[in-house]
């Protein structure tokens, strides 16, 4: 009896799914981006592809981790051979280092625009263009009718947007899929080896269109995610010196 | 299909032009002569003088001593030039495109033609027994390039066909001579012993370029066909150029977009019946009073696309000021390139640089920012970060060397460091805590030093020694020290990027 009614309840969610505007972008459903357990939190336990995801950081140490969690999603949306637009006002990535989150840096464009205005232009033009792997627009401000712009454009073209606001003024409403944030976490090696480790980061899914939010915390280790248990949070006093 | 040239060498072609006009003349030795210095010197001589020792450029007297029943015409200046033009005026039966090689030489580009005289060895025959019974002694080859034609002319043994793709092995015996480069350079080579292409072709270019000079890089490239090289045509090819003049003044937005889908429809036709497709537009329109109002695009990829350059001329109608109106429209594509024959089925699903959508779009946007916005990036041969990588030429510009990753490189590099305070122990130990942006970062976890070298033959300065190192909140930075420890204390610690 309690089968069967998990059943249904799990038969009338796909029912409710597509009556709240979700469609199933995938039609392939092995697109897997390496999240593992991660992709639990969304509907179909599938990565998102040919949406909008919004990320936000409050400093640019914050920042640097955000473009390494994209990074390393974009490193298998590209994978497929697609290129992929980097959008911002000053270029702050180092490409020779993408190649250590698995993407050819001569594969990325990008776009240097000084005014917001032009950035939203271009982003939207880019996400209206078949074929492109995905589209990443640093834009500081993204105001409700611009987010929903972005999102009518991907729903045509199915690119994979990431939005990354880095301090913005206020965090406002937007018509995007997912709301992330990601920080930086000590990192640490096996065996209490010196010197330091992996990028470790703490992600915060914030907020996912018929999905559950939640909290991970991963590790980068040789081109995949990793997903780790929450460490204790108790710094070491000494110094580890290295050779 | 891969271009084919053919050089045609005139040996005599002064004398033969003399010896054409006057038939007693293919039985006599005789030369041309001109002033020079106060003296007369010997400008061309025919075949008959030349196997009794005569040269070009010697005095007309020790010619006389030689054979003193010797004949001495005067020589008309400009007469090679004019010969040559006639010559490749008549030579447009074998093909459209015919140039004047100066001094002794035209220049044909056989493209798609040779078939029609059932294949090259009869095309090449056909053309030699022409100019055999106009009683010029022509020495023909053909190739891929037109430096290796021309080398194979000139120099060549035998075979004076060269199969598509076999420049090199066909250059290997010739001597630097037929690469066209300067005597200077040449006597320089053979000065060193270098005689032939083949002694010195497999040496390393950047010691070529140094001892003699950068045209002999260019030449080879030029024969080899790594370097593409055009010829100037004697017909000049019509212009890409459309104009469409208005019985009434036009003044609206409206009126300017059919005018200009009209011409765009009218010159991508042209263009497609050519296999051809512009890289750059110009649009001009002539106001009523007198002024030129004018709109440029710019492609990244060869297109006949109408539909894509119309997007691209759009953006910039609104820049177009009527005031009066305006009575005439024209069209000029600035540059005109071979189009790759693309089957349009196959190509949609394209992903990566190759993506005709994503050319499109980056036309879009440099038609409406600039082409200085847009950057690709490509490795480049140095250990110093800032120079590591480089700004490709073009979008598929292909990577010379590959991207390093031995060593640990942040995500973000600060375009510039930023000077920070450092507590740090002794000399080659990673800091203790530094203070960037008023904040203080105790280092719990480094790694390093790295040490990068000035590169002392592009810039002066002090080495810096790099650590990555990660604060207690997991932040984790790249610092480094511009200098030796040293009691004068002239080093500085600076953070230069941010791990992700």
């Amino acid at each position: 009896m309690m089968t069967s009614k998990a059943d249904i309840i799990a038969r009338l969610q796909k029912e409710i799914l597509p009556l709240q505007g979700f469609k199933t972008i995938l039609k392939n459903a092995n697109d897997d981006v390496g999240i593992g357990k991660m992709k639990n939190a969304f509907p179909n336990a599938t990565f998102p592809l040919g949406a909008v995801h919004e990320f936000l950081s409050t400093s640019s140490e914050d920042a640097a981790a955000t473009n390494g969690f994209v990074s390393g999603i974009l490193s298998s949306l590209i994978k497929k051979g697609g290129a992929c637009i980097w959008i911002g006002s000053s270029r702050t990535i180092f490409p020779p280092a993408l190649k250590s989150f698995g993407i050819a840096p001569d594969k990325i464009i990008f776009i240097d625009l000084k005014k917001e205005k032009e950035m939203l232009w271009a982003m939207e033009e880019a996400l209206k263009c078949e074929g492109i792997a995905a589209v990443i627009g640093e834009i500081k401000e993204l105001s409700f009718t611009d987010s929903r712009r972005l999102q009518l454009a991907v729903e045509q073209s199915q690119v994979t947007g990431f939005v990354l606001r880095n301090n913005p003024r206020s965090i406002n409403t937007t018509a995007c899929i997912t709301r992330w944030k990601i920080t930086s976490v000590p990192s640490e090696l096996s065996n209490e080896m010196p010197g330091v480790g992996f990028p470790r980061w703490n992600v915060d899914l914030l907020k996912v269109r018929n999905g559950k939010p939640g909290n991970w915390q991963i590790e980068w280790v040789s081109g995949k995610f990793k997903h780790i248990l929450p460490i204790s949070l108790v710094i070491p006093v000494q110094q580890k010196k290295t050779g | 299909m891969p271009k084919r040239f053919i050089s045609i060498w005139f040996r005599y072609l002064r004398t033969d032009w003399f010896t054409r006009r006057q038939p007693e003349l293919a039985t006599i030795p005789f030369v041309l002569s001109a002033p020079d210095h106060g003296r007369m010197i010997v400008t061309a001589a025919n075949t008959l003088a030349q196997l009794q020792g005569i040269d070009i450029g010697m005095a007309v007297a020790d010619a006389r001593a030689i054979i003193p029943s010797l004949q001495v015409l005067d020589d008309k200046p400009e007469l090679s030039n004019k010969l040559l033009t006639g010559i490749a005026a008549w030579c447009i039966r074998f093909t459209p495109v015919v140039a004047v090689d100066s001094p002794d030489g035209l220049l044909l580009d056989v493209t798609g033609c040779a078939h029609l005289w059932k294949g090259e060895a009869a095309y090449i025959a056909a053309i030699n027994k022409r100019f055999e019974n106009f009683g010029y002694a022509v020495s023909i080859a053909m190739a891929d390039t037109i430096g290796t034609a021309w080398a194979i002319a000139r120099y060549g043994q035998s075979a004076f066909i060269i199969e598509s793709g076999k420049q090199m092995s066909a250059l290997l015996p010739l001597p630097p001579l037929s690469l066209r480069i300067e005597g200077a350079i040449a006597e320089r080579l053979e000065k060193l012993g270098l005689r032939q292409i083949s002694n010195f072709i497999s040496m390393p270019r950047p010691s070529l370029r140094r001892r003699f000079g950068n045209e002999l890089l260019q030449q080879l490239d030029k024969a080899l066909g790594y370097e593409e090289e055009t010829i100037i045509s004697l017909l000049p090819i019509e212009p890409y150029y459309e104009r469409l003049p208005c019985l009434e003044l036009i003044v609206t937005a409206t009126g300017i977009e059919i005018a200009l889908q009209r011409l765009l429809h009218t010159l991508c036709r042209r263009l497609q019946q050519e296999e051809k497709g512009l890289r750059g537009a110009i649009f001009k329109c002539y106001r009523i009073d007198g002024k030129i109002e004018k709109i440029e695009i710019g492609t990244n990829r060869p297109t006949s696309n109408t539909k894509h350059l119309f997007k691209l001329f759009e953006i910039k109608i609104d820049s177009i000021e009527p005031a009066l109106g305006i009575e005439l429209f024209t069209l000029d594509a600035l540059k005109v390139e071979e189009l790759c024959i693309i089957q349009e089925k196959l190509w949609k699903n394209h992903d990566g640089l190759d993506n005709i959508n994503l050319s499109e779009l980056l036309d879009r946007i440099a038609g409406k920012i600039g082409t200085s916005n847009i950057h690709r990036y490509v490795p480049d041969e140095h250990y110093w970060p800032e120079r590591s990588f480089k700004a490709a030429l073009s979008i598929n510009e292909p990577l010379q060397t590959t991207w390093k990753i031995d060593r640990p490189r942040p995500l973000q590099l600060l375009s510039k460091p930023e000077a920070i305070e450092v507590t740090a122990p002794i000399p080659d130990y990673p800091p203790m805590n530094f203070r960037y942006k008023g904040k203080l970062h105790k280092i719990i976890k480094a790694d390093g030093p790295e040490r990068i070298e000035q590169e002392w033959w592009l810039q002066e300065g002090q080495h810096r020694d790099y650590y990555a190192v990660e604060d207690e909140e997991g932040h984790r930075y790249w610092l480094f020290r511009s200098g030796h420890y040293d009691a004068a204390k002239s080093y500085q610690w600076f953070i230069h990027g941010f791990f992700a």
